[in-house]
């Protein structure tokens, strides 16, 4: 391996910092008394309590799974937090009334809070570890009938929809972490988009995770009626700690008859340092049913930061003509190791899928694509296409495809591509050929093999994508 | 042409280099001046290829002796990049395929750092594409080229003269095309040689490495060069290339009992 290749890798983390607010955190360890504790803090209701009981119980039975191409230690979960929230003076009437110290963090990493600043044009909900610390344009998007709020908000004023659909897509013993999440989830996003409404903006989540030993529980719930449309962003971070911090989040997303919906993540938590030490545990349940006839979901990640990335968004295509869509880039460097995929289950008649998957990985990282495209015997008409290319920098570093095809109707069509591919030395040197140089060549390359995904991202996120590639990259080629 | 007010461009002298601790080059001397085409011909292993990619600075291959000037410079002390800035252009035998990223987006990064590096203005999206389509008339290049991925699916004769259209954009001082002839039929090869002929003049020098005698026929060196085991054997006018194509090159050989053998190889 040339020493051009040996270095692209380096820019300091840039969301490390840590904001100095005064927070309340609940002691560490969990037990029944935590979940009561969670419960009470957030004075839900008796069913919600239970809710958590009963996933609480069932996690008890389980076992973190082992399946996975990644290795870490075990994660000690008495040793984490499982509540901690930013300590508010009072309720707030709005966005002026934001502690200035979490207003400026936010500043900083570049979202935007202040609704006056409409120059963003994007809906933001704000979770601060444990808490949603605001949510912008609430009463704009009430006027056409949308509820973008916390999902503590909507567990006091929508209590039936919460009801009816939390839980519906993920179960409480779903799995391992999704059962944790489903018994101390503490905050997270809830979006309703109601019958034939088209969402006029961006709606979109920042997670950010501030206090070191602090487990974040997100829970986001979209539900899109018939004919309604939204497309919905998420972005992370946090701050560099030598320890290795738990995100444990569910997503579930619905679409009734001809619904739409666009969930696209750009997850930048901290990786760790370049020996491997701190970072995120990214272990994550996200799931879209699609209920209804000719409904759409489409998932878009760009997976740059977390030690460890545990992750596969899928669709549960039962409505008629209903499409699922999958389309991911996951880079991984240093000692990141990532194993994500998607799983694609099709019942309905004439069910479609597309998955489009680029694995990039570069130092001593591991890299995996994990996918399952099922096509059950009432999915007649039935159609998947699966591409998962993978990208290797440098020759320390791993990339697999795990793809499971399971097909129980022999009228269904299932397509999977695969290639692995090198930025290596003659690639290199074509473009230093003429005058381009190391880095430069590299960022081009990976933005020409993950053209197909950023291209599904909203303008912003791919120019901040692309960016990102680029950050993450930089150093590992000199 | 050899022209009588021209100027040395590159010299290399005793050159030796080797590729994963084999010895290729063992001592190449050659001069190239402005307004002159060298063809450089000799037996496959006989190091053509090899000495085109040292000039340019392949990664792979180590310089173990001897000096090169490019224009007076010590070209061993400019970065690969930096010696196509400075007007060294090397023709690719294969060219590589870069998929996702568009031809016009990839040449314009390659025109626009060239040009600054030396020193001149760059060009933004729109006037770039007036300027490289009128270069693609040279070639008869479909527009379209423009639109696809570098390379990606491109046919032989699409790839080589694609590498002739940068070579116009980048204006070099030397051109080293390595077997730009190979796999192309003849109408290819005379668009291709076409457009060589057009962009050498009495500035620059062409270095063709090649195999065959057909190139020569389209475009015409001032000297040819024979190699063998590392090192130029034989030097002569336009008439040697037409006497190796019918006598091959055994007859030259330095090697013992080489007149009975299939040829150097290194």
């Amino acid at each position: 391996m040339s020493s051009v290749l040996q270095n692209l890798v380096n820019k300091p983390y840039e969301h490390g910092f840590v904001t100095a607010i005064e927070s309340d955190t609940a002691a560490k360890g969990l037990s029944e008394d935590t979940i009561r504790m969670i419960s009470a803090k957030k004075k839900e209701p008796q069913w919600l309590l239970d809710f958590r009981l009963k996933a609480y119980q069932h996690w008890l039975t389980m076992t973190p799974p082992q399946w996975a191409n990644v290795k870490y230690p075990p994660v000690d979960f008495q040793a984490i937090s499982y509540y901690s929230a930013p300590k508010a003076k009072k309720k707030l009437a709005s966005m002026d009334e934001v502690d200035p110290e979490l207003l400026k963090t936010f500043e900083k990493l570049g979202v935007p809070m202040n609704e006056r600043a409409k120059l963003a044009g994007v809906a933001v909900d704000v979770i601060f570890d444990s808490v949603s610390v605001a949510t912008t344009y609430k009463a704009k998007l009430a006027e056409v009938g949308i509820i973008f709020c916390s999902i503590s908000e909507a567990v006091h004023d929508h209590p039936e929809l919460i009801r009816k659909y939390m839980g519906s897509v993920v179960p409480v013993g779903d799995n391992y972490y999704a059962a944790l999440n489903s018994a101390v989830f503490t905050d997270g996003s809830f979006c309703f988009i109601p019958k034939g409404v088209k969402c006029p903006m961006d709606l979109s989540t920042y997670f950010r995770i501030n206090t070191e030993e602090s487990g974040q529980f997100e829970r986001t719930l979209i539900i899109a009626e018939d004919g309604a449309s939204v497309s919905y962003l998420e972005g992370c971070t946090a701050p560099k700690f030598d320890t290795n911090q738990l995100h444990a989040a569910v997503v579930e997303l619905v679409a009734l008859d001809n619904a739409d919906i666009k969930y696209s993540t750009v997850q930048n938590w901290y990786a760790g340092d370049e020996n491997g030490v701190g970072g995120i545990y990214n272990f994550v349940t996200k799931r879209g049913l699609c209920k209804g006839v000719n409904s759409r979901i489409s998932w878009t990640q760009v997976e740059t930061g977390s030690a460890i990335t545990w992750k596969y968004p899928s669709c549960i295509l039962r409505g008629e003509n209903s499409v699922g869509e999958f389309y991911s880039v996951a880079l991984t460097n240093h000692y990141q190791q990532a194993d994500t995929g998607t799983k694609m289950i099709h019942i309905g008649k004439n069910t479609r899928s597309k998955i489009v998957s680029k694995g990039i990985s570069a130092g001593h990282s591991s890299n995996s694509y994990r996918g399952l495209v099922r096509i059950a015997p009432t999915a007649t008409g039935a159609r998947n296409y699966s591409q998962c290319d993978s990208m290797l920098i440098g020759d320390q570093c791993s990339a697999n495809t795990f793809p499971y095809i399971q097909v129980s109707n022999p009228g269904a069509k299932v397509e999977h591509e695969a290639s692995t591919s090198k930025i290596g030395e003659d690639q290199l040197f074509y473009f230093a050929q003429r005058g381009i140089g190391g880095e430069e060549a590299v960022s081009m390359i990976i933005n020409g093999f993950c053209k197909d995904v950023f291209q599904q991202l909203p303008m912003e996120f791919a120019v901040e994508a692309t960016k990102l590639l680029g950050v993450k990259l930089e150093g590992s080629v000199g | 042409m050899i022209c009588q007010d021209s100027k040395t461009l590159l010299e290399v002298c005793g050159l030796r280099a080797t590729v994963n601790g084999v010895e290729i080059l063992k001592g190449m001397d050659l001069t190239v001046k402005s307004g002159e085409v060298h063809a450089i011909m000799g037996p496959n292993g006989s190091g053509k290829s090899t000495f085109a990619k040292v000039l340019a600075g392949h990664p792979a291959y180590v310089v173990t002796g001897g000096t090169v000037l490019f224009e007076g410079r010590d070209l061993f002390a400019l970065a690969p990049e930096e010696r196509a800035r400075a007007g060294l252009f090397l023709g690719f035998q294969y060219p590589i395929e870069i998929p996702g990223v568009a031809n016009s987006q990839f040449l314009r990064l390659a025109y626009n750092t060239v040009q600054t590096g030396r020193g001149r203005d760059e060009l933004d999206p729109l006037e770039f594409d007036d300027f490289v389509r009128e270069k693609m008339k040279l070639l008869e290049m479909n527009p379209d080229f423009l639109d696809r991925s570098v390379n990606e699916g491109f046919s032989g004769g699409e790839k080589k003269r694609n590498e002739i259209l940068q070579m116009a954009l980048l204006e070099p001082r030397v051109a080293i095309l390595d077997e730009t002839d190979s796999g192309l039929d003849i109408d290819a090869l005379r668009i291709v040689a076409g457009g060589v002929n057009q962009l050498a003049n009495k500035d620059n020098a062409v270095i063709l490495v090649t195999h065959y005698q057909r190139l020569l026929n389209y475009i015409e060196p001032d000297y040819v060069h024979v190699t063998e085991a590392g090192r130029i054997i034989k030097t002569g006018p336009k008439a040697l290339a037409l006497e190796l194509e019918s006598r091959g090159y055994d007859w030259l050989s330095t090697k013992p009992g080489a007149e009975h053998g299939a040829g150097a190889a290194a």
